[in-house]
This record gives C-alpha cells, structure tokens and sequence, in this order.
C-alpha cells in the first residue's frame, strides 16, 4: 500500500474532501428540522473540527460560523414574535404592546400577543439554517481555503490565483484603514472624510496590486501555450454553462425546488460540461504544481462519510420515513433511528482523517 | 551577462527621460552596485534589466538591453523570468501565496519545472539561505530578515543567471542585514549567480561590490568604476571611506577590516586627544512613560518601560525589528492604549487630548510616510498641512524646499520616490514645530544628502529645545545625532544611556568609525577631524 492511503499517517488531507464531506452534512441537514438531529449533526461536525483542525489561522473560523448561526436564529426568533400571528397555534406567552399600522398594510401585524408555536417554530427553522451554516464553517476550518484554491484544475489557474490575491487583499485593507483613521490624529484632525480615509486606503491597494502584478509578471506568471482564439472561447463558454448546470442542481438537491430526477440530472450535465472544459483548457496551461495534495484512501472514506450521511437523511426523506418534521411545534422531537445512524456515520473523518504534522518547534524570529 | 547599449527610458507623459544614453556591461558573476541620489532613476534602471521597464511600466526604451543574449525589446517579463529574478524593495508587496516553500516554489509553478525537480530545488534553497526553520511558517509571520531571504529564495529557484536587487537591506536591522548580505555573498561567490543591487547604505554594501553604477540623475551621464577608485572622489561615501579620505590612505579601504589594519598610526596620533562632545543641555521634562505594558491581542509589545524624556535631547530608539520601537511611539502620542502604567506627553495624557491640540504638544512621522498624505499634489498638501497646524500660509513648503529641494508643486505624493515622500511628511509635522517630535525610521530609502540635511535640521530643532526621538536602524545616523540611546528588546529597556557609551562597545550597534578607532572613544569622522586639528 502507498504511504499515502495510511491512515494514520500524518498529512493535511486534500481540502477538497473537507468541502464535500462539510456540504454532504450540509445536505443532511437540509433535510430535517428536527431539533435532535440537527443538534446532533452540529455536534458531529463540531467534534471532527475539536479532532482534526490546524494552529492555522483560518482554523477558528467554525467559531465565527457558530456565532453567525446564533445570530440568524436570534434574528429569526425576534422577527417572528414581533410579526406573530396566531395561525401556528394558540398557546399565548406574552403579549406585546401593538403597533397600529396604516391600512394599505392590511394583514400585517406589529406586536401583539405571542405564541409559543411561532416562536418553536422560528427556532427551530432559524436553526436548521444555522447548522447549514456551521457545516460550511466546518469545512472553513478544516481546509486552508489557499490550499482549495491551488488544487482547481490548471484551466480555472488565473481565476484562482485572483481569488487567492483577494483573499490576501481584503485583510490588507482592514488593516490599512485603521492605520490610516489613526494617522489622522497626527495631522490634528479629529473627523475623517472619504478624501482623508478612503482615497489613502483605496491608493494604496492600488500601489500594492500594481507592484504585486509587476512581481507576478517577473516570476513568469502567464507563460502559456498558445491555442487557438476559438478554442478558447468555447472553453470559457462550456465552464460558464458546466458552472450554472451544477449552481442549479445543487441548490435544487439543498432546497427541494425542483423534482429530483431533474435536479439529478441538471447536476450531471453540468458536471460533465465543466469537466470536459476542463480538459480541453488544460492544454493551454504549461505550468506544473509543486508538491499537490493526493487524493487518497482517507480522502475517499472522508467523502464517503459526508455522501452517506446525506444519503440516509435523503432515503428517509424520500422513504417518508416520521421524525424527519415534527408534527407539531410542541411535540416531544422523536428520535428516527435511519436518520441517526447516517448522521453518525458522518463522525468517521475524526478517525480517518490522518493527524495532522505536529508543529515543528519555531525559533523566535530575529 | 548583462548589456545596456545607449538606452534612453522615456515615461508616457515625461517630458524628460528617466534615464538618458546609459551604456554598461556587467560581466557573469560580479556584485554590481547601484547608486545615486533618491528619485535618480536607480529603480527605472533596474526595472530595465527584465523588462519591467517598459512592457509593464509604459513609456519608451531607445537603444537596447541585452540580458544572457536575449533583448528585452522581443522578451516580455514573464518570458525572462528564467534567467533574470527579481527582488523588489517591499518583499511582503511581492508575495504571491501565503507560506515560504509555496512562495519559493511559485517561480518555477509557472516555469513549467518537473515536480521532482522543484522538490530538491526548495530543499536546497532552503538550506542555503538559512530557511528551513521557517518553511511552513505563514509569510506574514515572518520577520524583517526572513523575509527579504524569502524573497531572494523565490527569485533564485528558478535557477537565474541574474538577479536584481532593490535596496534589499534598507528596511532592516544591522543583524537581520548582515544575514541577508552573507546570503548574497554565497551566491556570487559558490553559484557565480550575476547580482545587480541598488542600496542607499553604502556603509554596509560597498565591501562586497565588484563594480559600481552611479545614477547622478537629470542630465549627468551614468559612469561605471571600481568600488575604490570611485570612492575617492564620490560625493556621497560612507563612514569608512570618509575616514580614509581624511587621513589619506591609498589605496582606499573599503572594510573596517581593512581600515583598522591601516590606521594604526592614526590611533596612535590620536591617543591622547579626546573627542570633542558639546554637554547637551537638557531642559523641562517632554515626555514620560511610567511602567507602560502595550499589547496587542496575546502579543505584549512593551512590557514595563520607564523612561522620560527632557527638552533638547535627540533620543535614538533602537533594537531589532519587532521590539517594540514603533510601539512605544505610537503609545506616546496615543495611538494605541497601554494596558498598564502611563505615557504621558507634554504634561498630558495623549488619549485624552484632543486631537487638534495634541498636535501642538507632540508630532509623530509614522513608518509609513504616506498615511499622512491626503491631497492630490504637492502643492495642496503643503496648504493643507498650514491649515491643520495653523501657521503661516508657505511655511511647509519652505521647510520642504530645505529637506528636498526640487519637488515639482504639480507631483502627486504617491508619484514621489519613497525618501522624497517621507521629506514631504517630515516636512508636514515639523511646519506644527511641536515640542516633542517622534519619527519613526526617518532614514529608510533617504540618501545621504537628505540625511544629512535631517541632521542639521533636528540638531537645530534640539538646540530651539525641542526634544527628538527617532526609532531608527541606522547607526551612523545615530552616531551623528543623538545624544542619548535608548535600546529595546523584546518589549524591554535593555540599555539607556549617552549615545557614546551605549553603541560604542556594542558589536551590532557600533559606527564604523568606533569599530575602526576601538578602543578609542570616537563615533564619527567629524570627532576625527576636529580632533586631529587640534592635536597639530
């Protein structure tokens, strides 16, 4: 057996199988709103990021998602028990002072009595997003999003290394801003305009980008191969439609908008399309990449998890299987056993993942 | 190796060439120095070596350049990038990808190199510049020192026959400059690599350099020599040479090395006389920092420094990049807030001043000159800088003609060369004359003719009993100006004192007049001069 199939040998696994095995949870929790298994799914990918994630910077960002995720059911919540009406049920809480609106907005309601039903019910759809949203905040923190970047297929190469110099910039900018709002201190001025704050932010990104631009030309950044102009345009054309057949099918799969066999197929067409551009606009590239990431026997397994884990909830979904959606906002959440195990399965990277390298022990830097 | 026949650069718009019938060869394997006054046209030059100039940058190249036999009129950039690699004067502006092995290896990405073979490159790079501790560590986590050799890394692993530095030490401390030095030192001298280099700090490059490349700038035509035989009549030189010049040594030594071994009889003559030292005066208390803790997220960047400072001391703030320096003068005029302990400037706390007052108590030029620049020209900034300190209308302008004569009123600050841009912020906070005034690493990218007009300025400045404090990598500057020392490491005071005691001994802080006359207490060649007169 390669090294490369170990599994517990220590490497970053290829972040790719992050982001499928992170949207194969996403997936399944697209397909519930019960609470239990939605806790539980947070809890899954929680603990594969606890087992498996870097010192790296971008590592805390499943913090960021999770606190996200509490702010949109804290939004959804407050929404809803200031617009509640009583057609979810009739269990009152609390009431509250209601606010008499004009009569072209006729139907709607601000303030007023508030009923438990509505607000279960916005917490437990609230929450259902933020789980969505701490799956993809999963696979944030597990793969290097640089890392991502440098494994896309050598056509899509110049669009990449332009999401890599925006990943760079953006920070860049924060930074300078806040060293520019105090500099202003310095000339004696106490309120900014856009001339003294913006202008120096925005020329200096623009110096930077120019004087990185001239650095990339000078390291042979656009050697290419020539090919014909046609060819090239049907190449780009292909990836435009390839991109929008799989922007379809996924968000059809994510929501139920579409039948299933159409979505299916939408995803499939649009796969092969930007997969055969591909190709074709590899034979422009004449760049190599040094040391890629392999996709291997971990890689396999980790996407596995994620793929059956989304599949159990979609057979349960598709089977009609109860518990999936409460029959009520009150009922005590039942426990499916299906849905549970597949959800489960989804906690297998923790194990097959291999570990990552420790840290080398740095030296302070001079 | 490299041919530059007749070329005249002309930028779309300029009515006069950047640079004007430049003729040179640099043959493979020498150490080519670049040097002129700022804002000459040395960068245009350099540019010029891989095409930058003119397919990137615009304008018209006349005549030709020859690089390993190919011209740069039929090679873009990108197509050179095998032979020629190329070191701009921010590394950090330069990075691609965000960790050093990527960084190394993206040349030879886009050169199309064989995985195995790019592999053992980055190894070897690696070891040779000293890297391999560091080569997961994120780019930005890097210091000053690292960085630069990052950068050298990254243009050397495509294995180029030249490569081209601009000013490679200027930003970094005497250490971290040593390392970088050392670094290119191995590669003319094992790899035979061509290196062509523009640098303002004479004093630590012109030993290494096998020939040198003067850009006067304007109308003066570029002329090519022997390190030594220009230094003779140079106008700009560095300590040792002036020394050499004084005490008519032939040939010129170019080392402290060199010139220890030959100014035996000028320590001798010197023996008995003293250096001359004017007692500074000092005055009322300016500043004061009690026990101040500074930190930044579980960074702490000053822990517990005391100082004060009085009216008409110049205070050199030294120490390694990352020490704290910019911190403590950032804390001094209340940019960032102390954790614990106080700073306290001009009798008030700097956080609770207004800004419009503050201004009038305490100036600050901050590492990057141009965050204090707002308008669109010259011209308007001046103007706008009277108008922010309340002065007389004309008066930045006049100290802007002092520290930098020619800048054209119409130049947008960004179009100035960096040491022309930090003339026009120093030019800026000292039209407020505040009492006390804080400039952080002034000399970076300044020539010797605008330093030296720094230091009689700030001289003047002191003896008006203002007090000066410059954080600062530049010895000789230090040795110059200062009268007190102050030296920080990691966050700590580690020394304070007359400037004389506390670089003199010290093996990185030391001038190189102090390491060529030691143990004689001398720092500069002005001590040397009024000395040796009075001694006859």
């Amino acid at each position: 057996m390669r090294t490369v199939h170990h599994l517990t040998l220590p490497r970053a696994l290829h972040p790719g199988a992050w982001w499928l095995w992170a949207l194969g949870m996403a997936v399944a929790a697209s397909r519930t709103r019960n609470p239990v298994l939605l806790v539980l799914i947070l809890a899954v990918t929680g603990f594969v990021v606890a087992a498996r994630r870097s010192d790296a910077p971008w590592a805390n960002s499943y913090t960021a998602f999770l606190k996200l995720g509490l702010v949109v059911i804290g939004v959804r919540v407050v929404l809803q028990a200031l617009l509640s009406t009583r057609s979810q049920g009739n269990t009152v809480l609390f009431t509250l002072p209601e606010i008499p609106l004009p009569d072209w907005a006729n139907g709607v309601k601000l303030g007023g009595e508030v009923t438990l039903e509505a607000l279960l019910t916005a917490l437990y759809d609230g929450g259902q997003l933020a789980v969505m949203l701490c799956c993809i905040g999963a696979a944030n923190a597990l793969a290097s999003p640089r890392r991502l970047l440098k494994s896309l297929p050598g056509a899509l190469y110049e669009m990449g290394v332009a999401c890599v110099v925006a990943l760079t910039f953006a920070p860049q900018l924060v930074t300078d801003a806040r060293r520019i709002r105090a500099a202003r201190r310095l000339r004696g001025r106490t309120r900014g305009s856009f001339r003294t704050t913006a202008m120096p932010v925005l020329e200096g990104a623009l110096d930077r980008s120019v004087e990185l631009a001239a650095a990339m030309d000078s390291r042979g950044y656009g050697r290419t191969a020539q090919v014909p102009r046609s060819q090239r345009r049907l190449t780009g054309v292909c990836v435009l439609l390839g991109l929008l057949g799989i922007l379809l099918g996924v968000y059809a799969l994510l929501t139920d908008a579409m039948e299933f066999p159409f979505a299916a197929a939408a995803l499939v067409v649009g796969l092969l399309l930007a997969v055969s551009a591909m190709a074709v606009g590899r034979q422009r590239v004449t760049r190599t990449q040094y040391r890629p990431d392999p996709w291997a026997l971990p890689e396999w397994l980790v996407v596995g998890s994620g793929a059956l884990a989304a599949a159990a909830m979609i057979t349960a979904a598709v089977r009609g299987v109860e518990g999936l959606v409460l029959a009520g906002p009150l009922v005590v959440p039942p426990v499916p056993l299906l849905p549970v195990a597949g959800i489960l399965i989804g906690l297998a990277p923790a194990l097959v993942a291999p570990p990552l390298q420790a840290p080398r022990r740095h030296l302070v830097a001079a | 190796m490299i041919e530059f026949d007749r070329v005249t650069v002309t930028y779309d718009g300029a009515t006069e060439p950047a640079l004007r019938d430049v003729s040179f060869t640099v043959p493979e394997g020498e150490l080519a120095l670049v040097i002129g006054r700022t804002g000459s046209g040395k960068s245009t030059l350099l540019r010029a070596i891989n095409g930058l100039v003119p397919h990137f940058t615009g304008g018209t190249l006349g005549g030709r350049v020859l690089v390993n036999g190919r011209d740069t009129r039929e090679y873009r950039p990108r197509d050179l990038a095998d032979v020629v690699g190329m070191v701009g004067q921010d590394p950090m502006a330069g990075f691609v990808t965000d960790t050093v092995e990527d960084e190394l290896a993206y040349s030879m990405e886009s050169l199309g190199v064989t995985p195995d073979v790019m592999r053992r490159r980055v190894e070897e790079t690696l070891d040779l510049l000293g890297l391999a501790d560091v080569r997961d560590r994120a780019l930005t986590s890097l210091s000053g020192g690292q960085r630069q050799r990052t950068a050298i890394g990254a243009a050397l692993t495509s294995h180029p026959a030249v490569l081209v530095l601009d000013e490679p030490t200027s930003a970094l401390d005497p250490q971290a400059a040593e390392e970088v030095l050392a670094a290119l030192q191995r590669l003319v001298h094992d790899l035979g690599v061509t290196v062509v280099m523009a640098e303002h700090r004479l004093e630590r490059v012109i030993q290494y350099a096998d020939r040198v490349i003067e850009v006067p700038g304007g109308s003066a035509a570029v002329s090519t020599g022997l390190p030594a035989e220009r230094m003779v009549t140079a106008p700009v030189a560095p300590p040792v040479v002036e020394l050499g010049r004084l005490a008519g040594w032939m040939p010129l030594p170019l080392s402290v090395r060199d010139a220890r071994r030959a100014a035996v009889a000028l320590r001798t003559r010197l023996g008995e006389v003293a250096p001359l030292r004017p007692l500074a005066t000092t005055g009322d208390e300016l500043a004061r920092c009690r026990d101040l803790v500074v930190g930044y997220g579980n960074v702490t960047a000053l822990r517990g420094v005391s100082v004060s400072i009085n009216a008409g001391e110049v205070v050199a703030l030294m120490g390694r990049n990352g020490a704290g320096k910019s911190t403590l003068l950032n804390a001094l005029v209340g940019i960032v807030a102390p954790r614990s302990g106080t700073a306290t400037a001009a009798g008030a706390d700097p956080r609770r001043t207004p800004p419009s007052k503050l201004v009038k108590a305490v100036g600050l030029v901050p590492q990057e000159p141009a965050d204090l620049l707002y308008a669109a020209t010259v011209a308007d900034e001046c103007a706008g800088a009277d108008d922010d300190f309340r002065v007389p209308a004309g008066s930045c302008r006049a100290l802007l003609n002092r520290l930098a004569p020619d800048i054209d009123d119409k130049m947008h600050p960004r179009d100035l060369s960096e040491g022309q841009r930090l003339c026009l912020a120093l030019a800026v906070v000292l039209c407020g004359a505040p009492p006390l005034l804080l400039l952080d690493e002034p000399t970076r990218g300044l020539d010797y003719g605008a330093k030296r007009r720094l230091v009689e300025i700030l001289r003047e400045l002191a003896a008006a009993g203002h007090a000066v404090v410059l954080s600062t990598h530049d010895v000789e500057m230090v040795a110059e100006v200062a009268t007190r020392v102050l030296v920080l490491a990691e966050g700590e005071l580690v020394s304070d004192g007359e400037t004389a005691t506390v670089i003199a001994g010290s093996p990185a802080f030391a001038p190189q007049v102090a390491k060529i006359l030691a143990p004689l207490p001398f720092l500069t060649v002005g001590e040397v001069a009024t000395a040796l007169e009075r001694a006859s």
